[in-house]
């Protein structure tokens, strides 16, 4: 039952907006915005035809990618800088610079640098999608409760031990906030680095659509996103509830 | 008492002195005391007499300036193996992200020892702290006075010489104060623990201790070392309700009223011969 009533919330208001779309495009709408039957049918002959492993696959498998490198680097290079104070001191303004400069901007240097290929776009999409994850982790680490961290040294915790049993845990909950972050950033460099100088990818097929006049298929590229941002955020819903179920619990029993 | 042998604990003129912004400050003068095998001391003070700078150098975890901790004939120069702390802030001694078996089970893990092993020791502290149906549960899933009794299950189960306890029952209300307070005593019995337990309430360092050791006022040094005859077997109200145990009430109160109003430290002739 409960389910059922948090599916009905998760369904109820696409549906009311797609029946209003349908109700508005019929006796003929915009030619610009395809009526509900014609963006199902492109989407079908597109994406679930060769558009899905000539153009989907690709984008997806660089965006998993770049999100896997951004974590791996993100929480590596944030636990060394977050451990050592003098490092963090040292780092951080340089940090929140290179945060702050719009990685899209980096496309045109990583093209002459790297050339038209998949590793320029999965760096445009860690270039992106690093710093949340870096700059969480970092945050995370250094703040790290002291009877929790001098606990673990009466408890003779050191080394990888730490790191395992002590500092990655309790850094958990801001390391998953920034690869929150990072998701929806890394989606929206995953399309842009595909509108310069590509050959397939999701952003590619839409630009493609555009200029050949397909409205109805470049819409299907659109929805595609969008549905690839709705499975990415539940599935990181999924890995998040069972990684931080105790986080959930602890906040919950602090509000009693 | 004078063997020894059995002295698991030596702290040898510990003086601890922080300087802040350029200015000196001696927190603790110079402390000396012995624990033996299977003593119960409490170390009890005024606030700000340093209680918990002292505790921090015992425990390894802050170094102080001159002077020794030896555990076990062994120098302590960072925290030890067989040196247990149970703090005053269960909450945040406790993981969150670990059941209470785990929590008790972690420091078995890094000392190696194998799955059988600690699999009997958790059974066997759960069992002595009373807790056996939460071993599944998550620490903020239980009561104060539960969680810090995990906590005490996870000091005993690593099987310490000398367990540490930081005014641990600080935070929880009195009854359930009452309670931890005989748990503590049924555990070191049953155990033969060596434990120092640093209170700021006279009355529990009296009914728990073998032994008072009174601290003075900032910079600190022992004020006075008081031998505790109560009887062995204790309880909440026949041992507070005992004439004896008023009167130890006493002079430890008026020792401690000594040490906060002569900021100096006064000295009495049985330290100045330790010192």
């Amino acid at each position: 039952m409960k389910t059922l009533k948090s599916l009905g919330y998760f369904v109820g208001l696409p549906i009311v907006l797609i029946a209003a779309w349908w109700a508005a495009t019929q006796g003929g709408g915009s030619f610009y915005v395809p009526d509900p039957d014609q963006l199902v049918t492109a989407f079908r002959t597109v994406w679930l035809g060769d558009g899905f492993t000539q153009d989907a696959l690709p984008s997806i498998a660089r965006l998993l990618v770049g999100l896997a490198l951004s974590i791996v680097l993100g929480v590596g290079l944030g636990i060394a800088i977050g451990s050592i104070d003098w490092v963090r001191w040292l780092l951080s303004p340089l940090l929140e610079f290179l945060r702050a400069v719009p990685s899209t901007i980096m496309i045109p240097v990583l093209l002459l640098l790297i050339g038209i290929n998949d590793a320029m776009k999965v760096t445009v999409i860690v270039l992106g999608c690093l710093w949340p994850i870096l700059l969480n982790t970092i945050k995370g680490v250094a703040s790290i409760d002291e009877v929790q961290s001098d606990t673990g040294r009466v408890y003779g915790l050191t080394g990888i031990d730490r790191m395992r049993y002590l500092v990655l845990p309790a850094a958990s909950p801001q390391i998953f906030a920034g690869i929150r972050q990072s998701l929806a950033v890394g989606l929206v460099l995953m399309v842009v680095s595909e509108m310069f100088a590509a050959t397939e990818g999701i952003g590619y097929a839409i630009i493609n659509f555009q200029n050949r006049i397909d409205i109805p298929e470049m819409w299907s590229g659109i929805v595609l996103l969008g549905l690839l941002g709705v499975a990415l955020s539940v599935l990181f819903q999924i890995v998040q509830g069972r990684v931080l179920g105790w986080y959930e619990g602890l906040k919950e029993s602090a509000n009693d | 008492m004078t063997d020894h042998q059995d002295v698991r604990l030596r702290v040898d003129k510990v003086k601890k002195v922080y300087s802040r912004d350029g200015k000196e400050f001696e927190a603790v003068k110079s402390l000396t005391f012995d624990l033996h095998q299977g003593e119960f001391a409490c170390l009890v003070g005024p606030s700000g007499s340093g209680k918990t700078t002292l505790l921090k150098c015992i425990a390894g975890l802050m170094a102080p300036t001159s002077g020794a901790v030896v555990l076990d004939g062994r120098p302590v120069n960072g925290p030890a193996r067989g040196m247990a702390v149970v703090f005053q802030e269960y909450g945040r001694s406790l993981y969150p992200w670990m059941t209470v078996a785990a929590n008790i089970e972690l420091p078995l893990k890094i000392a190696k020892l194998s799955k059988a092993e600690r699999r009997a020791r958790v059974d066997e502290a759960l069992h002595s702290v009373g807790l056996e149906q939460a071993r599944n549960s998550y620490p903020w899933q239980l009561s104060g006075g539960m969680q810090q009794r995990v906590a005490i299950a996870r000091a005993v189960a690593t099987h310490p010489s000398v367990l540490l306890m930081d005014e641990p029952f600080a935070a929880v209300d009195a009854q359930t104060r009452a309670d931890l307070e005989d748990l503590v005593r049924s555990v070191w019995k049953r155990h033969n623990m060596t434990i120092l337990f640093v209170t700021h309430d006279i009355e529990e360092s009296v009914y728990l201790g073998e032994r008072v050791l009174v601290l003075s006022s900032s910079p600190t040094v022992i004020q006075d070392d008081v031998k505790i005859d109560l009887p062995d077997e204790r309880g909440q109200l026949g041992t507070r309700s005992l004439t004896r145990f008023s009167e130890l009430r006493a002079h430890v109160y008026g020792q401690v009223q000594i040490a906060k109003t002569n900021k100096t430290g006064m000295v009495t002739s049985r330290q100045a011969a330790v010192l």
